[in-house]
């Protein structure tokens, strides 16, 4: 099967590997991502004020090149390009008169008419793989890793966009107890990483890694999954500060959700792990033997 | 009078006081009254509703030979009964009145003298062109006997239960539990005096269970209701208990069952055998086999312990399974009463998730002697004594946000619930600091607010502003996060136990129970009652009563007085032992029928059969008359609301400029309401709407709107209740087929679909009635000034 | 600040957000939602209190900065405002009127090379008018 897929900006820079893993482990369960041609900016953010047309021009793009590429669903990795174009297409579908105007706006585009449904890569893998099927195809499975879930804001709010409950979602867990692993509850699963604050207002990020990171911990938790290159790099690579300010703190290694997925399909982690991860999870991973092949 | 006498009308325009007079220029309208056809006497008086002027109406009547009479007042909710009592004084049959409703509808909202005085013309042309139309009828009596079924065995079906079986009449109480109570049975003490419910309630339950003019049918459920008051044919469908009379409640056969399963009345909290009893004190007062989990199937007997250890031989396992009973009643009363908010469907507060988040009706069998810990207040992780308990109060209630579980009303009881509660721990556990997170406290009852006032003392903490997150700490303890709203300061404050304040809401049978008995609920999913205020206890179908929390949430005084009123009000209708029907039913010409059996299978009450050619029960009709409108031949006349009535109601409103004019058709029960509501709250909005009055909007016929147009309308607007709320059940939704079809029908006669509209509007929504109305007539000038552009407007 | 009178305040953040403010019966559950009210200086609830009773100065609160955006207000608020666009509406007043709050020259270079470019662009959209 092949799937058209939308990387967004972060994937090609600082989160690599999310995007090898996601592809690797994908191809493993027989699906090609097939990236999008042309793509730009998703957007990044929702437009949240009644009169900003401009700010939905960038998503309406993306799935105008979804459209001229003769597809109907366009798969996201990253939790806020999925959570932006959805958005921006869940817009469009309630304001016809918006959308016109849009259209009229990008003259040098052919009209979006609305059809493209978008997708987060977890979707796909519940609703269309099934994660029954993955878990046949699993040759190593995770016992005994303890996995945190970590939902964030932007795969779950607001309802219309939220691909799970926005109180209660399952998915992650399902996915974890698919790949053999056990998945640890923690109450901050939901709550905010401290997103673009980590430009301005380091500190603020560095406490809410503090509260969500302990709290895995103290829950028993070992790794962490992420589906968002930001709150990656919020809840890993502000790991420094966090242990800075605050004393006694235990760094958590943190995963893209695929790449979890791409362990335990058996594929060698050495394809994509970088230097980009702060915490290196190698140690953990070599602790439960999921290195060797 | 016979048929073909000349009408001879009577109009009296009302000033009441200044209320029409101070805008509308009765004069003038008494004046123009006179020169309508069939008018023989038009007057202005000041107050139309004054004995006085009734002598003079009736004086007229007599001198004047008057044999139709119209009154140009208020609104016909308000003294339409008055002066048909004067017309019957005069010796004139009381449907030859006619109301031109010129104050709501017309001084109370129209600032403009002109056009409200020219409005009220048009308004009193309209109804004395109704009136000449009217025709007589006797109402009809029906027989009504003394046989009362009361569906749902809690406090308020019991105490409606006795109040008629006192008075003599013949009772059938059925409960679908195996012991009757509802949840006053559940509860610990009461508020707001704190007395034991199980003492105050057990003689009532011992007083059902011997009462000669009772029949208690536990186990049981209504299966199929036919038939109308005084007639009334149900089927009762209920399990056997295996359980005979000849027991003794010795309970020798509990210890020996090996089946242990959770236990329903203590909410899950312990655990119950397959021979059980709900309380000590339960009634009936035999064991009941629960047949689901006993170890016994159909015609095969594994385990005989319990047959074995009783002494007496009441077990009985020949008995049929189920059993199926008819029986014969003349009234009704409902009194299923209502399910406590579940906070899993919402995932609140991590209910059923963590083991110390509890509601307060699980609080209520934890601290209730003959709970799960025997009234020892433990908390449910460790059994340990709690030293911090908190209460969320609203939990499921005030959520007017569509997008979440909950209900939008308030249950008015929680509040209440947590204060009893607060108390009761206060009395167990002296130290133990008890918070109550709040929005706003109500406690508006007798000895409420007293109740209130003795938590504070009693050091109780009141903290205004829920909490959002509760989290779990390793020893089973949860922290709250929330905002103290009046200190404007976070807080994270740990509690040992966390009880939520749950609402009250509709039973998950009621929609059976609605459908079963075809009575309407409201939006909430309460049973409706037939005017909130007036009529707090009756339902739109005459025979049927309302008792308890079935109708909204209810504590239980409220609930015994409710259940008080609806025997009375059945005893009312039995004592007299017959009733007069509104003469408003439909009646077949047979001659025209062509026994298509359309109006069979539109008509929301089975009131309307085709046997050779269609035939009407009267006393099941309740006249909405939507057969009438579906009737493919116009077979059907429709009494007090005939097709020629409307269309002369239609005709004399269009009679002048009819381009400036709209029609709005609105049905009885909610928009005509809706716009008096409008009236009373002096809504201004747009005078060139003439209202229209049918029973239902279901009643609308094509051809009333096809004659508007015909005459130049400008427009013509449908109103009726908001769907899942017609008075008659489904009226408003073949009402929006219909405007479906002519919308099509209009488009194919080059009538711009702007000019028709289709609107819901309930009796409390007088400010969305004058918003309907300025946007549509809105929609129409526009419409005027730029006919080719056909803008498309929505009326919202 | 702005020279708004309490009316135009009112009209303006309803407009923009396209919220009713004033459905607000103030439980104060957005406050305890939100993971960052401990670095506000007006709780969200209060936010709300404040754009009901007409006082312009919530335009001088960092609460409206504080805010990230992240939903978990408006996933809770009984009465369905969607506080985030409230907030966001106060931002826009004051970014549309040339209040920038973040140059993105004074990001440390160690920070530009790892930090995401959502980050930015984000903190760009939110912070910049
Ligand atoms: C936690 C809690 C604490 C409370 N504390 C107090 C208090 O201290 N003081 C106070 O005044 N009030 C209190 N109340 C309110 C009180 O419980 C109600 O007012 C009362 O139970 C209402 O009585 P009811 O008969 O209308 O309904 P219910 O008690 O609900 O009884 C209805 C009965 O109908 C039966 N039934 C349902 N459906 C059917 C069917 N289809 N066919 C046949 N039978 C059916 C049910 O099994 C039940 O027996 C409390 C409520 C709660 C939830
Ligand atoms: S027959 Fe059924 S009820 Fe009796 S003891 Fe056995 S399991 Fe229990
Ligand atoms: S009674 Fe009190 S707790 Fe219950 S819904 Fe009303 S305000 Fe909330
Ligand atoms: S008027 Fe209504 S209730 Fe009566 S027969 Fe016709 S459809 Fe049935
Ligand atoms: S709809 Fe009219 S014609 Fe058809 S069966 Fe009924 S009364 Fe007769
Ligand atoms: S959650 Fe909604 S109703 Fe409650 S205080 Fe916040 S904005 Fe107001
Ligand atoms: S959207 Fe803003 S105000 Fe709402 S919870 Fe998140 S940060 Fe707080």
């Amino acid at each position: 099967m092949k799937v058209l897929y939308y990387p967004g900006c972060s994937l090609k820079t600082v989160a690599e590997s999310f995007e090898r893993s996601a592809k690797l482990a994908m191809a493993a369960l027989g699906v090609e991502l097939v990236e999008l041609e042309r793509w730009n900016c998703c957007g990044t953010v929702s437009a949240l004020t009644t009169d900003d047309l401009m700010h939905q021009l960038a998503p309406i793009r993306n799935l105008i090149r979804v459209q001229e590429a003769g597809e109907e669903r366009l798969v996201t990795l990253c939790a806020m390009c999925y959570n932006t174009l959805k958005r921006a297409d869940l817009w469009v579908a309630q304001h016809p008169e918006e959308l016109a105007k849009i259209n009229a706006f990008l003259d040098e585009e052919p009209d979006y008419r609305g059809k493209v449904r978008v997708l987060h890569l977890l979707e796909l893998l519940r609703d269309e793989l099934g994660f029954a099927t993955v878990k046949e195809r699993v040759v190593r499975p995770l016992t005994g890793l303890r996995v945190i879930p970590y939902y964030g804001c932007l795969l779950l709010r607001p309802r219309e966009v939220g691909l799970d409950s926005a109180e209660n979602p399952r998915i992650l867990e399902d996915l974890i107890v698919a790949l053999g692993a056990e998945p640890v509850d923690t109450p901050y699963k939901t709550q905010c990483c401290g997103s673009y604050h980590t430009t301005t207002h380091k500190e603020i990020v560095a406490k809410r890694a503090h509260a969500i990171l302990s709290s895995a911990r103290e829950h028993g938790g070992e790794v962490l999954i992420s589906s968002c290159p930001l709150c990656s790099f919020n809840l890993d690579n502000r790991q420094r500060l966090v242990r800075e300010l605050y004393d006694g703190f235990a760094p958590v290694p943190v995963l893209y959700f695929t790449e979890l997925l791409g362990l335990a399909l058996g594929l060698d982690p050495q394809a994509w792990i970088s230097e980009q991860h702060y915490v290196d999870p190698r140690p953990l991973l070599e602790e439960h033997q999921l290195l060797k092949r | 009078m016979s048929e073909r006498e000349e009408p001879r009308v009577g109009v009296y325009v009302c000033h009441c006081g200044t209320n029409i007079a101070g805008v509308v220029d009765v004069e003038e309208v008494a004046k123009a009254a006179q020169a309508l056809p069939g008018v023989v006497v038009a007057k202005h008086t000041m107050y139309a509703c004054s004995e006085a002027t009734q002598r003079e109406i009736i004086n007229d009547v007599q001198q004047e030979k008057l044999n139709r009479v119209v009154v140009a007042a208020c609104s016909p909710k308000m003294h339409e009964p008055t002066f048909r009592a004067a017309l019957e004084r005069a010796g004139l049959n009381k449907y030859l009145f006619e109301m031109a409703n010129i104050r709501e509808q017309d001084s109370w909202v129209h600032k403009d003298g002109h056009k409200a005085t020219e409005k009220a013309k048009d308004l009193v042309r309209m109804a004395v062109a109704r009136a000449r139309l009217l025709r007589a009828y006797e109402e009809r009596e029906l027989p009504v006997g003394e046989r009362v079924l009361v569906v749902g065995g809690g406090i308020a079906g019991i105490q409606a239960a006795l109040d008629l079986a006192d008075s003599g009449y013949k009772v059938f109480l059925v409960e679908k539990e195996p012991f009757i109570g509802g949840h006053m049975a559940q509860l610990d003490k009461t508020f707001p005096t704190l007395d034991c419910s199980t003492c105050i309630l057990a003689p009532k339950m011992a007083e059902v269970a011997r009462h000669k003019n009772i029949t208690l049918l536990t186990n049981a459920e209504v299966t199929e209701v036919t038939g109308f008051v005084g007639n009334f044919k149900v089927k009762v469908r209920q399990k056997a208990r295996f359980v005979t009379s000849e027991c003794t409640a010795c309970n020798e056969c509990v210890p020996v069952c090996p089946v242990a399963v959770p236990d329903e009345f203590n909410m899950g909290l312990g655990l119950r055998k397959a021979i059980y009893k709900s309380l000590p004190q339960a009634v009936p007062a035999e064991y009941a086999i629960d047949i689901e989990n006993c170890l016994n199937k159909p015609n095969l007997l594994v385990c005989e312990k319990c047959l074995e250890a009783c002494s007496p031989k009441a077990i009985d396992f020949e008995q049929p399974r189920e059993k199926e009973l008819e029986l014969a009643v003349d009234t009704v009363i409902i009194a299923i009463g209502a399910d406590p908010y579940d906070p899993s469907k919402g995932q609140d507060y991590g209910y059923g998730k963590y083991e110390n988040v509890i509601t307060t009706i699980d609080f209520e069998r934890i601290i209730a002697p003959t709970g799960p810990t025997n009234g020892k207040l433990l908390r449910p992780s460790d059994l340990g004594k709690p030293q911090r308990i908190a209460f969320i109060q609203c939990v499921g209630s005030r959520i007017a946000n569509p997008e979440l579980v909950g209900n939008p009303y308030c249950s008015g009881i929680c509040c209440m619930v947590s204060i009893k509660q607060a108390l009761l721990i206060r009395e167990k556990l002296p130290e133990a600091e008890i918070t109550i997170y709040y929005i706003d406290i109500r406690a508006k009852g007798k000895g409420f607010e007293e109740m209130y006032r003795r938590a504070r003392l009693a050091g109780i903490r009141f903290i205004k502003g829920l909490p959002a997150e509760v989290l779990e700490n390793d020893d089973g303890s949860l922290t709250l996060v929330g905002e103290n709203i009046l200190l404007g300061e976070l807080y994270e404050h740990r509690h040992d136990l966390v009880i939520l304040s749950v609402g009250l809401e509709a039973r998950k049978e009621s929609e059976k129970v609605q459908k079963l008995l075809g009575v309407a609920r409201s939006s909430d999913g309460f049973f409706a009652e037939k005017h909130p205020k007036l009529e707090p206890v009756d339902t739109a179908t005459t025979g049927i009563f309302l008792a308890g929390a079935a109708e909204s949430p209810k504590d239980i005084r409220e609930s015994s007085t409710q259940a008080k009123a609806a025997a009375s009000r059945a005893a009312r209708l039995m004592k007299e032992g017959k009733i007069r029907i509104e003469a408003l039913t439909a009646e077949v010409r047979e001659e025209m029928c062509v026994a298509c059996g359309i109006c069979e299978s539109v008509c929301p009450f089975n009131a309307i059969h085709v046997d050779g050619t269609s035939k009407v029960t009267e006393a099941a009709c309740q006249g909405c008359g939507v057969c009438a409108a579906s009737c493919p031949v116009g077979a059907i006349t429709m009494h007090n609301f005939t097709d020629e009535q409307i269309l002369a109601q239609v005709e004399a409103a269009l009679a002048e400029r009819p381009e400036e004019k709209a029609i709005v058709f609105t049905c009885n029960w909610c928009s005509y309401a809706g716009a008096d509501m409008a009236g009373t709250s002096r809504l201004e909005y747009d005078p060139s709407v003439r209202l229209i009055r049918l029973m239902c909007s279901g009643r609308l016929n094509p051809k009333f709107v096809l004659r508007a147009f015909e005459l130049g309308a400008a427009g013509v607007l449908v109103t009726g209740c908001h769907p899942g709320e017609c008075h008659y059940q489904s009226g408003n939704y073949r009402a929006l087929s219909r405007f479906q079809l002519l919308q099509g029908l209009l488009r194919s006669l080059g009538i711009a679909e702007e000019r028709f509209g289709l609107e819901w509007v309930s009796a409390a929504e007088g400010e969305r009635f004058s918003q309907v109305v300025n946007a549509f007539a809105d929609r129409l000038r526009r419409l005027r000034a730029a006919p080719e552009e056909q803008e498309m407007v929505e009326v919202h | 600040m702005l020279e708004l009178s309490s009316k135009e305040l009112q009209r303006a953040v309803e407009e923009l957000s396209g919220q009713k403010v004033f459905a607000c019966y103030q439980c104060g559950k957005c406050s305890a939602s939100c993971p960052f009210a401990a670095e506000m200086d007006l709780t969200p609830r209060q936010v709300l209190e404040y754009i009901m009773d007409g006082r312009v100065e919530v335009l001088n609160s960092n609460t409206i900065w504080i805010c990230a955006s992240c939903f978990s207000c408006m996933a809770r608020c009984p009465n369905g405002i969607d506080i985030s666009k409230v907030m966001e509406a106060l931002r826009q007043l004051l970014l549309r009127s040339g209040r920038d709050q973040l140059d993105l020259l004074k990001i440390p270079e160690a920070d530009l090379k790892e930090i995401p470019q959502i980050a930015f662009i984000a903190g760009a959209r939110k912070l910049i008018g």
